[in-house]
């Protein structure tokens, strides 16, 4: 079999698109995280802005709603200096019938130079980088199941800011990891930098064994999965998972996997807890560990706009 | 027309013939194999170096014909048939309508007839319009020309209704063709396991394969009807179906050229030529499935070819159609499994000519013993191909209105052995290489 390139890097193993964190060097993600930490001091600022991106434009393509993460990149372009051009795609184009790659060879001709895409089906980004015009760079926000590249790289910059180092860690992964593209870049992220333990927890619908593969302990025991944890992520329980096949109630959840005060007291004293947002109160974490002084959540938020800054000047600044 | 294939390599699987020898024909028959020294043809066919086997019977492919024109026409993937070597195949139906009305099997029949490219043996559908509610008219649809009937990959929920169709179809002797999966646990788009699970697609488990194949052996056990299983993907599927031949049950498979040859792991970055029904599965399964139809557990090795447009394979994986072109690849693919597996040349050519005429039995009447064999004074259905030939698989060169297939140097860097040289239909050359 022909190993066909990753497609997200150029023959020199330069970035030139982020479409998930698999496959990505370690350097390369190292030097990100340092670009982001350069960018952080732009946004404490007076004037929050840097010319690296001046005269390009960002399209943010949203076949998906999320004003939240649309935002941070939206903001994130403009403070590069990018003119921002915002396309909420399901109230337009597709419902008249048009294609993706349709879309994608329209908005080309508009003289985009950097797609932000995102998508309900996993690897959508992959068809649009493969397809757009070679100058064009395409990010990932959010492909179905499978990646949230910048979520896993913003996650990595919070970890490294309160633990310096990765390599003597144990992070608990909580919730609905099965559904998560957020689960899937941090594992991949965090295995790339050199954790030792990642546990994934959570019940067998949504933990299924074979997450092993990625290199993660599978726990279905929440205090076993907290147990002296350095980090811990809870992730999002999607409103349509709360009740159903996967799972019989919101609260049966919280019961068995929701992070409370009681069970935080398992991990480590100084542990971190993060969560990539919007948070369900009382369904998978209690507001008094949310609000409370081992939540990083506010911080992860700040430190997104200077990754996704870190993020497009890097892949702007490398040819096909 | 007098046509003579001369000093080809003879390898005719079903009496083990494998000798340098000329092929006679005359009006449409072979008229003698051996030295054709005074026999006057009008046409010769220099087969020096060459192989002169039986032509092939391809036991799924679909045409798109009729409603599904956009991606196949007969006359385009007859064409392909013929320039793969296939000279009988059978069709699905799970056309636009339906293939669950006489009229439309006779239309299609009667024009494949007209384009003389290739035979063809439609499968009807079970139930009408492929509802699972109620049966077809199977002897009906017999009469118009259907070797069996099938839900192709619809599955038959409901159990009553399997039962009532398999006791219906042996009645009257009819075999019931189906491909294993449970409709729920069957809605994912990629095998379930490590590679789904990375890549964020929902998974197939293996289970929708094997509860199916519980619940169909189940009922061939209480019924005796006479069924052929499609499209078996995975090693636990193999087991069940050794056991069940092992049993007496009268049943017989068939695998694809995709599960025989691909896993999951060639989907690499979301390529969605290698979105195929029933998914590819992994490295342990494909082994089982080629151990199998190498033992004869697995009696016939098929096309699966479904010929799908460009617009609907350039989506996100999980949205693009399944389906990949394949009837120009199955001696290709076959020869390549033969000589992977060490088989002497008669014996993956078996698996593309005498054991699927096997299956078909006595529903292609007269032709049951003379299709898929090279015989004195039977039908003359030829493949002559050079077996030394090696090609590296480029979409232009498909005759086949669908361009996609797993098989291009490009995704899978593999090299197809063998080249068709001339197809002959019923003492008609359909197809000639240029």
């Amino acid at each position: 079999m022909l190993s066909r390139r990753n497609p997200q890097l150029n023959v020199h193993g330069e970035l030139i698109h982020l479409l998930s964190i698999e496959g990505l060097p370690r350097a390369v993600l190292t030097q990100i995280l340092d670009t982001a930490g350069t960018f952080l001091s732009v946004n404490d600022r007076d004037v929050k802005k840097v010319p690296l991106l001046r005269g390009k434009s960002v399209f943010n393509l949203f076949f998906e709603n999320s004003t939240r993460t649309r935002t941070t990149f939206e903001i994130a372009a403009k403070r590069l200096s990018a003119d921002v051009l915002n396309l909420d795609i399901n109230k337009s184009s597709t419902t008249k019938g048009e294609s993706l790659l349709d879309t994608i060879a329209n908005l080309s001709a508009m003289h985009a130079d950097m797609f932000v895409v995102r998508h309900s089906e996993s690897g959508a980004p992959y068809l649009i980088a493969e397809h757009c015009a070679p100058h064009v760079h395409v990010v990932n926000a959010g492909d179905g199941r499978h990646q949230h590249p910048t979520q896993g790289l913003l996650d990595m910059y919070t970890i490294r800011h309160f633990k310096k180092d990765f390599s003597q860690l144990t992070v608990a992964v909580v919730g609905d990891i099965v559904h998560s593209r957020v689960a899937r870049s941090d594992i991949h992220a965090l295995t790339t930098l050199g954790v030792p333990e990642i546990r994934a927890v959570g019940p067998k619908t949504l933990v299924p064994g074979d997450l092993a593969g990625m290199g993660v302990r599978v726990c279905h025991d929440m205090a076993e999965g907290i147990r002296g944890a350095d980090v811990v992520i809870m992730l999002r329980l999607q409103n349509e998972r709360m009740s159903g096949a996967m799972l019989p109630s919101a609260g049966e959840f919280y019961k068995s996997y929701g992070l409370t005060p009681g069970k935080l007291a398992l991990a480590k004293a100084d542990a971190i807890v993060m969560h990539p947002g919007p948070i369900n109160r009382g369904v998978e974490i209690a507001s008094a560990v949310a609000d409370g002084s081992h939540s990083v959540i506010l911080p992860q938020v700040t430190f997104g706009i200077a990754v996704r800054m870190a993020v497009m000047s890097t892949i702007a600044g490398n040819q096909a | 027309m007098k046509i003579l294939i001369s000093n080809g390599r003879v390898v005719d699987p079903a009496s083990g013939r494998d000798e340098t020898a000329d092929v006679m024909i005359a009006s449409g028959r072979i008229v003698g194999i051996g030295g054709g020294g005074d026999f006057n043809a009008e046409r010769v066919i220099d087969a020096s170096g060459l192989v002169v086997a039986p032509g092939l019977v391809d036991l799924a492919a679909r045409l798109r014909e009729p409603g599904q024109e956009h991606s196949g026409m007969l006359e385009s993937e007859l064409a392909a048939a013929a320039a793969g070597g296939v000279t009988s195949l059978v069709c699905l139906p799970d056309t636009d309508p339906v293939l669950d009305e006489p009229g439309l099997v006779e239309m299609l029949k009667f024009r494949a007839r007209k384009l003389s490219r290739c035979r063809l043996f439609p499968l009807g559908a079970l139930t009408r319009k492929l509802e699972g509610r109620s049966l077809t008219e199977m002897a009906e649809l017999t009469e118009a020309g259907c070797v069996g009937f099938s839900q192709v990959d619809v599955a038959l929920t409901d159990t009553q209704v399997l039962l009532r169709a398999l006791q219906y179809a042996s009645t009257f002797g009819h075999a019931v063709w189906l491909r294993p999966q449970d409709a729920w646990l069957g809605t994912g788009v990629a095998a379930q396991g490590a590679l789904a699970t990375r890549l964020g697609l929902a998974g197939v488990p293996v289970a929708a394969e094997t509860i199916a194949l519980q619940t169909i052996f189940e009922l061939v056990r209480a019924t005796k009807a006479r069924v052929h299983i499609c499209r078996l993907s995975s090693a636990a599927g193999v087991a069940l179906l050794r056991a069940a031949k092992a049993e007496g049950l009268p049943v017989t498979a068939d695998v694809s050229i995709n599960s025989l040859h691909l896993t999951d792991i060639d989907i690499g970055y979301f390529n969605a030529d290698m979105r195929l029904t029933p998914p590819l599965r992994q490295a342990a399964d494909r082994d089982a499935l080629r151990a199998a139809l190498a033992d004869g557990t697995i009696d016939a090795l098929v096309s699966d070819h479904n010929p799908v447009d460009e617009d609907m394979k350039n989506l996100p994986f999980g949205e693009a159609e399944p389906g990949a072109t394949g009837l120009e690849l199955l001696l290709s693919l076959a020869l390549r499994w033969g000589a992977d597996a060490g088989l002497p040349l008669g014996t993956a050519l078996a698996r593309v000519t005498r054991d699927p005429v096997r299956v078909l039995g006595d529903a292609i009447g007269s032709l049951a013993s003379s299709a898929g064999r090279l015989v004195e004074g039977g039908v003359a259905d030829v493949c002559v191909f050079d077996p030394r030939a090696e090609w590296a698989l480029t979409p232009e060169q498909l005759v086949s209105q669908g361009r996609h297939t797993p098989f291009t140097f490009s995704s899978t860097g593999m090299m197809l052995p063998g080249r068709v040289h001339a197809t002959l239909v019923a003492g008609t050359i359909a197809y000639e290489l240029a």
